[in-house]
Parts: structure tokens; sequence; C-alpha cells
């Protein structure tokens, strides 16, 4: 075991034992859900049926029902699609980085925060295929060998790289998320006393025993896992960065890109992380273990990635009047004081200012003004992307092509239907998924919860399972 | 535990400086009558000033990343770290009289903003002259320096006064310090490399040219750490320290250069694949006037330390991690003189006599000063708050 120093706080508090655990996590799955479980999931499924009913009319009529012209030729939808995989980054960077650095507080939100990443991803991966208007045709993506004369991709194109760095994300942070689920659903498993449940957890759980040659395996399996996922972390951000930077459109193409976009992406990943762990914390009885310590750290990797976004966007700001090239300053000038400077001026409020206010202790452990701030900052990087996306855009070189978007009310329902949907899953999660990896929580009891850490008496009588 | 300099080292030093001035001057001796000579100097001044300072720099940014990060299996080695920062003031005054040399010859055509004539005779100089000119641009240089020094001063000197005193209130104002000064590194580490760097190609401008040689930096620093503590442990000394902490130091060597490789591919690859002329200038230099020794670079920095350095038994050996490490060394050494000899000297640049003397040279030197930092502070911290930690620390 790992000695831990005595200033560092406790990660678990309270005198829980191991059996403790067990009974926290897997309660809420075993007993009936609360009314408020079945209120929440209505509204979400509402919400998404709509959101699919608009796609559904999309789909029937054509993509021109959004809000899009020849000039504005992605607005919404990629905006949309970039913000759901920016925030499906922070699964991945808990679960395998956080591991990669040792840091044990990881433990109180990896599987909730895996579970985000893949619904999120989910999410972000309809947008491109509803944007082909032929959903039917979305294979087409890949390169597939056939008989369609000169169909194939075009590997020069960055969207190409999305299709593989996107499906290969979902694939590691999938299979990532369920091999850690594995000896938890055993536990659920061995627990269960309804037959239908008993099965379907045994089914789920692969036939988990728990031997020592078991687990020997699993620890070895998660840092393979973690060593691939790493490098994902980056890829992917780095190359939905690509889409815009590889053009020669002003305000799309500038180097700095790709890891500005990856700082973004955990930014508003942790901020979502933050949005749903305050709820769940809550009203699961999860306060032992996502305490106020937890928020606070992701609070600070909140102001750290929310201060490299704020350097870059300062940094693109300088080089476009650095480079003296006419069209570079022109794109940023017209961002902050153009026809969308309520789009720009939101984003600088939401991104670069209000992070800043966590270098307050006293509000980086507020629980409230915590769960405002993560949404604020989701609602900045809209805007951000809409902000890249659209001002670039609209100001066309020829000015007789100059142009501004209005949504439509599909474009709006496409985006509030997936927030609806996403949040489907994740009620469905929380549900009947352990939400804290159990098993791993017990290993840090003894070095990191309240009761043991820095006891005299490091052997209590009640650790049974 | 005592670091006393063996006099085999004593000599060894010597031995580098004498033979890095040897072959300076016989660079020089044959160099005699070019009119590139001056220029050819001060490149290698400013690349040498630049890179040994970032050395010391990288180390100084890391031990606040550690105090920041409260982590704590460094703390049995961060005496070394404080060593290798140490030789910030003579990095300081290194590159500071590079520059001044340059400033007072009106740029020696390195810095071509500099010269007047220049600014007069081509308006996208002439533009940038609200931030590229003398004065500005030593306001900000004494302003980079004298924080860095600030700091460095300051985290040295607690971390002596916390072997005295001990307790925990020293660790947390190196936790806040770190915090302040990891602000500042993060914007001056940026404007500090357009400033010094990027200024050489004057007309040509990149967002990620700051993080992309910051990487550079922070690697070559794990380098010269993982190298230096594997020297201490092949004597005899740090006996706290085990091939775990040589294994995580092995770690950030890995993944500091994979960091590096990925800035250096994003900023390569968009700036190819997008091909505007002002932008594509840059690398079309590299590539055609230094095609083998810029992809040479490139490949050694990258491929060496991923085929290698992959395996969890290649970290924790000290023969391999050498082997990669001065390697690496090299690489990143080649990349500095790159960026600073193809944008002032272009295709009369080439490695001679005088690159490798002064580099010799100058390396001997600062390993003097770091050896000696090393014997000036006890090896190993005693209060240090996660010092049991990193005692215990098995990975």
């Amino acid at each position: 075991m790992h000695k831990e120093a005595a200033i560092r706080e406790p990660l678990i508090l309270g005198h829980k034992s191991y059996h403790d655990i067990t009974e926290d996590v897997c309660r809420p799955i075993e007993d009936k859900a609360p009314k408020m479980w079945y209120i929440l999931f209505g509204i979400a499924a509402i919400i998404g049926l709509y959101g699919v009913g608009c796609i559904l009319y999309l789909l029937g009529t054509g993509v021109g029902v959004w809000g899009l012209n020849k000039t504005i030729g992605w607005a919404w939808d990629i905006t949309n699609f970039v913000w759901w995989v920016g925030i499906g980054h922070a699964g991945t960077l808990i679960s395998a980085v956080l591991l990669l650095f040792r840091q044990k507080w990881r433990m109180a939100i990896n599987r909730s925060a895996e579970a985000m990443t893949i619904f999120a991803v989910f999410m972000a991966g309809l947008f491109p295929l509803i944007h082909m208007g032929r959903l039917w045709l979305g294979y087409w993506v890949l390169p597939l060998p056939n008989q369609f004369g000169s169909l194939w991709v075009n590997f020069n194109s960055p969207l190409l790289w999305d299709v593989f760095a996107i499906s290969t994300y979902l694939s590691v942070s999938l299979v990532f998320w369920y091999i850690g689920l594995i000896p938890d659903f055993a536990t659920i498993r061995d627990r269960a006393k309804k037959p239908v449940a008993k099965k379907m957890y045994s089914i789920l759980s692969f036939g988990w025993s728990g031997r020592a040659k078991q687990w020997n395996r699993f620890e070895l399996i998660s840092l393979v896992l973690a060593g691939l996922a790493t490098p994902l972390v980056f890829s992917v951000h780095s190359i939905v960065s690509f889409d815009f930077a590889t053009s020669v459109i002003p305000g799309w193409h500038t180097t700095i890109f790709p890891p500005y976009f990856v700082a973004g992406a955990v930014f508003s990943g942790f901020a979502m992380v933050q949005t749903l762990m305050l709820v769940m914390r809550k009203a699961m009885g999860l306060e032992a273990y996502i305490h106020t310590k937890h928020v606070e750290y992701m609070n600070i990797v909140i102001m750290v990635t929310g201060s490299i976004v704020g350097t870059a966007y300062i940094t693109e700001l300088f080089v476009s009047w650095y480079s003296g090239v006419e069209y570079e300053a022109y794109a940023f000038i017209n961002r902050a004081s153009g026809p969308y400077w309520w789009a720009y001026w939101s984003m600088m409020t939401c991104n670069v200012l209000s992070p800043q206010l966590m270098w307050i202790k006293k509000l980086r452990t507020s629980l409230i003004f915590t769960f405002i701030i993560s949404i604020v900052v989701n609602i900045g990087m809209w805007f951000e992307r809409y902000v890249i996306i659209v001002t670039s855009l609209h100001r066309d070189y020829l000015p007789s092509s100059w142009s501004m978007h209005f949504p439509s009310h599909i474009d709006i329902g496409v985006y509030v239907g997936t927030i609806g949907l996403f949040f489907v899953f994740f009620l469905l999660f929380a549900r009947f998924f352990p939400v804290l990896p159990l098993n791993e929580v017990k290993t840090i009891l003894k070095s990191s919860g309240e009761s043991y850490k820095n006891a005299p008496d490091a052997h209590h009588g009640d650790d049974k399972h | 535990m005592e670091f006393k300099i063996a006099n085999k080292a004593k000599m060894l030093t010597l031995i580098l400086m004498g033979l890095g001035a040897l072959c300076l001057i016989i660079g020089i001796i044959s160099d005699l009558g070019s009119h590139h000579l001056t220029q050819r100097l001060l490149v290698n001044g400013l690349t040498n000033g630049f890179y040994f300072f970032a050395l010391a720099l990288g180390a100084l940014f890391f031990l606040a990343l550690q105090y920041a990060t409260e982590s704590g299996w460094y703390a049995s080695v961060k005496r070394i770290i404080e060593a290798q920062a140490g030789f910030l003031p003579y990095g300081i005054g290194l590159l500071g009289l590079v520059l001044l040399i340059i400033t007072l010859m009106d740029g020696a055509h390195i810095y071509i903003w500099m010269d007047p004539e220049v600014v007069k005779s081509d308006p996208i100089v002439a533009g940038k002259a609200f931030y590229l000119n003398k004065i500005f641009f030593w306001v900000r240089t004494i302003a980079y320096f004298g924080v860095y020094y600030w700091y460095f001063w300051g985290f040295k000197k607690r971390s002596l006064l916390e072997d005295k005193v001990g307790g925990t209130d020293l660790h947390f104002t190196n936790y806040k310090k770190a915090a302040v000064f990891l602000v500042f590194f993060a914007v001056f580490s940026s404007t500090s490399a357009w400033d010094w760097l990027m200024s050489v190609d004057v007309h040509w401008f990149s967002t990620l040219f700051g993080w992309y040689t910051f990487a550079g930096m922070w690697c070559s620093a794990m380098v010269v750490l993982v190298l230096t503590v594997l020297y201490l442990k092949k004597l005899g000394y740090l006996p706290k320290v085990n091939e775990n902490h040589i294994h995580d130091i092995g770690k950030w060597v890995f993944a500091t250069s994979f960091l590096w490789s990925y800035l250096f591919f994003s900023q390569y690859m968009l700036i190819w694949y997008a091909n505007i002329p002002e932008e594509v200038t840059y690398y079309v230099t590299r590539t055609q006037d230094f095609r083998f020794v810029y992809f040479f670079m490139f490949i050694i920095n990258f491929a060496f330390p991923m085929l290698i350095l992959m395996s969890r038994d290649a970290k924790r050996h000290a023969g391999i991690l050498s082997f990669v490490g001065l390697i690496i060394l090299a690489g990143h050494w080649l990349d500095v003189w790159i960026m600073v000899s193809a944008g002032s000297m272009g295709t009369n640049a080439h490695i001679g006599f005088i690159e490798i003397g002064m580099a010799v040279l100058i390396a001997g030197f600062f390993i003097r000063i770091l050896l000696t930092n090393l014997s000036k502070a006890p090896l190993t911290p005693v209060n240090h708050p996660f010092l049991d930690e990193s005692i215990h620390h098995e990975i």
C-alpha cells in the first residue's frame, strides 16, 4: 500500500467499512427508484423525443430545414458536434491520464465521467450523420471496397480523420468503461435477490469470480487501456481542430488550434462532470465519497484549462495583429465588434473570466457557486465553437457573399433534443449501473479514508465484506 | 548527505571546457576573413545561451509544477531539481550578454528588426515596430529575467529554511507561490519565445511557437534531471532514491518527448497543409536548406524516446536512459540551433568547429555549475511534508 502524507486530506469521509461502500453503491440500484427519478426521466424523454421528431422531419425534408445558407454552410450542426465531443473528453482524461498520474481522487468520479463521455460521443456522432441528409448512406464515410464506381473516401480530408479518431475513441472508451464495470456488476449479481436481475447482472459480469488471477489480469488490462487511451485524449480533439485549422479561412487557420482545442475540451468536460456529480452525490447519498475536496480538485482543473484556453485566445488575438495579415486582423476585430459581438463577449466572459474566480478558495469550495460556474462554462464553450465557426464564415472573401446565420426551430429542436437524449442515457446509467467503482474505491479506503488515515491503530474490526 | 565534487569530475569539466575552447579557437581561426564570422558566433551564442538557460528554467518550472500539484514522489530528488535550476543566474548572464551584443550591433543580421534601415524599407517589419523595438524588447527581457530569478531565489531560500524549521507553513507558501509563478510562466514562456527566437524570422508567425519551444525546454530539462540522478546514484549518493523514482523521471522524459513531437507535428502539418506563402516559407527554408539536419533532428527527438523508452524496463535501466537521454539532449540543441541559424544565416549556416566548440565549452561550464550547486546543499531535504511518501515510493 502506498504511504500517504499526513497533510493530505481524506478522500472518503466518515467511518466507512468495506461493507458500507458496497451498501452505499448498490442500494440505489436495488431499491425502488425515487419519484424524482421518474420525473426527471419523463422530462428528459419528452425533450429527447422532440429532438428525434425534429431529426425525422429533417431526414424526410432535407438539410434545408436548418438555417444554413450558401455562405454559412456549417453552423449549429458542427457547433453542437464539437461541443459534445469536447464534453466527451473528461471521462478518458479522468480515467486514463489521472490514472497515470496516480490521482486517487479520480476514483470518486471516473465511472460516471466515463459514462458521460460515451453518451456525449453518441450525441456528437449524430450531427455529422444527420448533416449528410441521407442517414442510410452513413457507411459511405468508411473506406469500404465497393462497386459504386468512383466512390472512395478522401484520405486528405481531416473530416475522414475525424471518422477514424472518433470511432477509435468511442471503442476504446467503451471497452475501458466496461472492463471497469465487470467486477462491480459481479458484486451486484452476488447480492441480487430477484431472478431476472440476477440473470441480467450475471450476463453483464461475464462470469467474474474475483479470483486473484482475474484481478491480476484486470489490473494489467486497465493499465494497457490507460496507455492506449492517453494519446486518444490528445488525438480526438486535435483532429477535430484540424477540420478548421487545415483550411485557409481567417480565424480557422492557426497553429495553436490542436492543443488549445484539447484544453477547451477538458475544460468543458470537467464542467459537465461537475454539473452531473453535484446533483448525483446529493440524489444518491454519495456525499462521503464525492465531497468538497473532489469538487475543489475539479475546479482547479477547470481553472487551469480555462486559463490555457484564455491564453490561447489572447495569443490568437495578438498574432493576428503581429502577422500583419489584413484578413487575419479583420477576422478578430469582426469577432469582437461585428454583428456577432455578443457571442464573442459571452464566450470571453464565460470561458476566460468566470474560471478565474476559482482562485478564491471560498468560491472553489462552494458547491452552489461551482454548480453555477459549471453551467456557465458549458454555455461559454458552446459560444466558443459558434464564434469560431459562424463568425469566420459569415464574412466571406467577397463582400457580396456576406451573410448572417439565423437558426431555424429545427436547429434548436435537434440541439435541445440531444441534451434530452443525453440525460435519458445518463439517468438510465445512474439507475442500473454502479455509479462508483466500488471495488476500486475499496483499495484506497485504508490509505485515504478519514477514519483510517493517520489513525494509530490501523486495524479496525469491522472491515468485513 | 553532503555531496563533494570528485576530482575526476572536476578534471572532466575542465577538459570539456578546454576542448570546447580549443575547438572554438580553431573554428574562429579557420573562419577568419569570412564576413559571416561575427554573425556565426552570435548565432551560436544565442543558441547556447537560450538552450542552457532553458535547461535551468525548465527545472524551475518543473519544481513549481511539483509544488502546485502537491506531488509527493519527487521529494527525494528535489535538491537535484533545485541545483539544476541554480544555473539560472548564469544562464541569464550568458543569454543577456549575447542579447546585449546583438542589440548594440543593431541586430547583427539576426534580429533584423533592430536595424533602422530594414524598418524603413520593409513595411511588414515596420508594422510590428510597436512590439518589436529595442526598448520594449529589453523591458520584456528584463521582466522575464527578473521574475524568473525572483521566484528561483524564493524557492531556494524556503527550501533550505524548511530543513531547519520544518512545519507545513513553508509548504503552503510554496504551493501558493508556485501557482502564481506558473501564471507568469504561462505568459512569459510564449512571449519570450517570440521575442528571442521567433523574431529571428521576423516576417513569419505561428501561434503555437511558444508552446512548441516550451515543450522542447521541458523535455531537455527532464533529461538533464534523470542523467544527474543516475550519476549521483552511481557514486553512491541518494540512498533513498530507488528505481521507482528513476522510472518516474523516465516517464517524464518519455511524455515530454511525445508532447514535443505532438506540437512539432501540429505546427508543421497545419502550415504544410494550408500552404500559405507567408507561413510556409519557414518550413521551406528548413526542409530545403537544412533537409538532413532538420528531419534527423525530428526523428531522433521523436522515434528514439518512443521506440526505446516505451517499455517499463527501459525506463528503469541506467544505461538505456543515459544513451537515449544524451541523444535527446543533442536533438533539442539542434532544434534550437536550426531555429536561430536557418532564420538568420540561411544557407551559410553549417555545423563545424565553432558550433561544436561553443556547445561543448558551455556544456562543460553548465556541468561544473550544476555539480557546484549540488555540493552547496544537503542532497535530501529533511522536513519536506511528502518526504515519507517519496521514500516509500513504489510503482
